[in-house]
């Protein structure tokens, strides 16, 4: 594993895969491709447009999301005859408006989605590097914490974790992203041990060059379709358990809103208004399911193997 | 057979020990146990005599140690808001979460199973597409979502089932429905592909190219040996099938280890989250071995590996 010689020469940068006009010629495919695949272009256009709602929330919502008023409280959809088009969607027990409601909590899913994914992908990428790139005990130690953790619902440990630090928006991303890690580690590590091997990573070394620039130069660029990949389907399945675990009333706290805590305020008004329980569940499918359809139209053009 | 039964326990030993270690390092580490395990209101002399109790003025090795023998013993320590030892309350919940998940997991495979296989034998047909477009919206929406439109719909309009709670059979169908689909939508995508793996292989091939009667193909050829990963896939849904439970027994507020465990972490009873926490992991464990077991005797190239 040691750097056998000591002197870094340009024949390095020479057999390193890199050519930029080939990547352009894959984006330019890609997104030919894109458009082609209906339920790709379907995932791309449904997401700019959450994302859109997220961003401008302040000017797209009619009304203040907390903004309660008891005399308008459970107030139906405009469609039925007792809505108005003020309330677009209807109104919740407060009083609250429900649509304005739906386009804040697009911003907490949103938030704990990316933010998640980028811990959990830190911390698998790290991981995973140590464990293909140096093996060994580091290799053995990692690898048997994942054993741990995927010998056992992730879930036990996001508990776990929630009843020492408590409920709230930052211990939502922390929990969901110190336990999803796992996937990145074992597919960085495979990907690792197939690199380090391959003809120009032994002539790249052989020349001098040292780990670090092999990470950077080799490895990483080697290992970024896969990750963006399994991160952006990622995004999807940490949606959902945010989703669960606001719900169960371990996630986003009131007065913060979140499409599962409006379910867990909406599951208690199911016999008389079923909207509060039931829009906000359609906004989650609909995210979700864009959030795939756009991953596997990625993983078809960046990534085939993975499929 | 006797020592791939060896090997395969062996292997869940550094498995068991990790998940004590990380439990002990968040628990103690990162939190303070005396606070987690005390009420708010408790007093200062209170604190001491658990503090002592506890071996918490000890070094941390003697700490661990400490934790591990109460571990061994099944001591999760008294839960305070129920008074009692902690682990008796979370076996008692046992029954209910196995009704719940024995059900849910009936209902998945006999889903899956069928459907997964017909998908992959008539693969690209209507009926394919219609599976694939249901389970990648299966995937998308909530399972308790599902499960309180089941209400919405059976209880709330239909008035035909309970809304929640245990007791009759009625009780326990909406849960069943609501977890049991949400664990088949993955477990059918697995099967459906495994089955696509096993018809593009030789002996089918050469089968087909006997002349043989697609029907012989499939149900002789192809299905027995679909059995294996069915097992595999089966087991592998277990981490879904908790995870569905703890959601699924909230909505439905069935008495469950699930719903006790969600309610623990919200009132801070950590000798009750500690206590479910590893009966659970212990069952899935278990079960993963067991599975790992029946893996072996199917599939007689397994044990000579």
């Amino acid at each position: 594993m040691s750097v056998s010689a000591e002197t870094s020469s340009p024949a390095a940068l020479a057999v390193a895969p890199q050519a930029s006009p080939r990547k352009q010629e894959r984006l330019k495919r890609g997104l030919r491709k894109l458009v082609r695949s209906k339920t790709g272009l379907i995932g791309a256009v449904l997401l700019l447009l959450i994302v859109g709602v997220a961003l401008f929330a302040p000017w797209i919502a009619p009304h203040s999301p907390g903004k309660t008023n008891v005399s308008v409280k459970l107030l139906p959809p405009m469609w039925m005859s007792e809505g108005t088009a003020m309330y677009p969607l209807g109104t919740d027990n407060l009083g609250r408006d429900l649509l304005s409601r739906l386009v804040y909590g697009s911003r907490v899913s949103l938030i704990v989605g990316l933010c998640s994914v980028a811990l959990s992908g830190l911390i698998g990428l790290v991981l995973g590097l140590l464990s293909g790139f140096y093996g060994g005990w580091i290799d053995h130690l990692i690898m048997r914490v994942v054993d741990a953790f995927l010998a056992i619902p992730t879930i036990l440990f996001m508990l776990l974790i929630m009843s020492i630090l408590g409920p709230g928006l930052g211990t939502l991303i922390f929990v969901i992203g110190i336990t999803g890690w796992v996937s990145y580690a074992r597919m960085v590590r495979s990907e690792v041990l197939s690199i380090r091997e391959r003809d120009y990573v032994r002539s790249s070394r052989a020349v001098g060059a040292r780990n670090l620039r092999i990470l950077f130069v080799h490895i990483l660029p080697n290992v970024f379709s896969s990750f963006i990949v399994i991160s952006t389907l990622n995004v999807a399945g940490v949606i959902i358990s945010e989703a669960s675990l606001s719900f169960m009333g371990l996630g986003i706290q009131p007065p913060d809103v979140s499409w599962g805590g409006m379910l867990s305020e909406g599951r208690q008004y199911l016999a008389t208004s079923w909207w509060v329980a039931t829009f906000p569940g359609i906004a989650i499918t609909i995210t979700v399911l864009a959030i795939i359809f756009l991953g596997d139209w990625l993983r078809d053009t960046l990534d085939p193997k993975l499929k | 057979m006797g020592k791939y039964i060896y090997r395969t326990v062996l292997q869940i030993v550094p498995v068991l020990f990790i998940i004590s270690l990380i439990v002990f390092i968040l628990v103690h580490v990162t939190g303070d146990p005396v606070n987690l395990m005390l009420p708010d209101t408790a007093t200062p002399e209170e604190r001491e005599i658990l503090t002592a109790a506890l071996g918490l003025d000890q070094p941390l090795y003697i700490q661990y140690g400490l934790y591990m023998k109460n571990l061994l013993s099944g001591d999760f320590g008294t839960s305070f808001r129920y008074n009692e030892s902690a682990l008796p309350i979370v076996l008692e919940r046992l029954p209910a979460s196995f009704e719940l998940a024995g059900a849910a997991m009936l209902i998945a495979v006999v889903l899956a199973v069928p459907l997964g296989i017909l998908s992959a034998v008539k693969r690209n047909s209507l009926l394919d597409l219609i599976l694939s477009s249901i389970s990648v919206l299966g995937k998308a929406m909530p399972n308790f979502w599902v499960g309180i439109m089941l209400i919405l719909l059976f209880s709330v309009s239909l008035g035909m089932l309970p809304v929640s709670g245990r007791g009759t059979l009625q009780h326990l169908v909406l849960p069943a429905i609501t977890l049991g689909t949400g664990v088949s939508v993955e477990m059918m995508r697995l099967i459906r592909s495994s089955m696509l793996e096993i018809l593009g292989q030789d002996y089918i091939r050469t089968a087909r190219s006997k002349g043989l009667w697609e029907t012989v193909v499939i149900n002789k050829h192809a299905l027995r040996n679909a059995l294996i990963p069915v097992v595999t896939i089966t087991a592998l849904q277990l981490t879904n099938l908790v995870s569905g439970a703890l959601v699924t027994e909230t909505v439905f507020a069935w008495p469950g280890m699930g719903q006790l465990l969600v309610q623990a972490v919200y009132t801070h009873d950590m000798a009750i989250v500690q206590a479910a926490v590893f009966v659970i992991a212990l069952m899935v464990i278990f079960v993963n071995l067991a599975s790992d077991i029946v893996y072996g005797l199917l599939d007689p190239r397994i044990k000579y590996r």
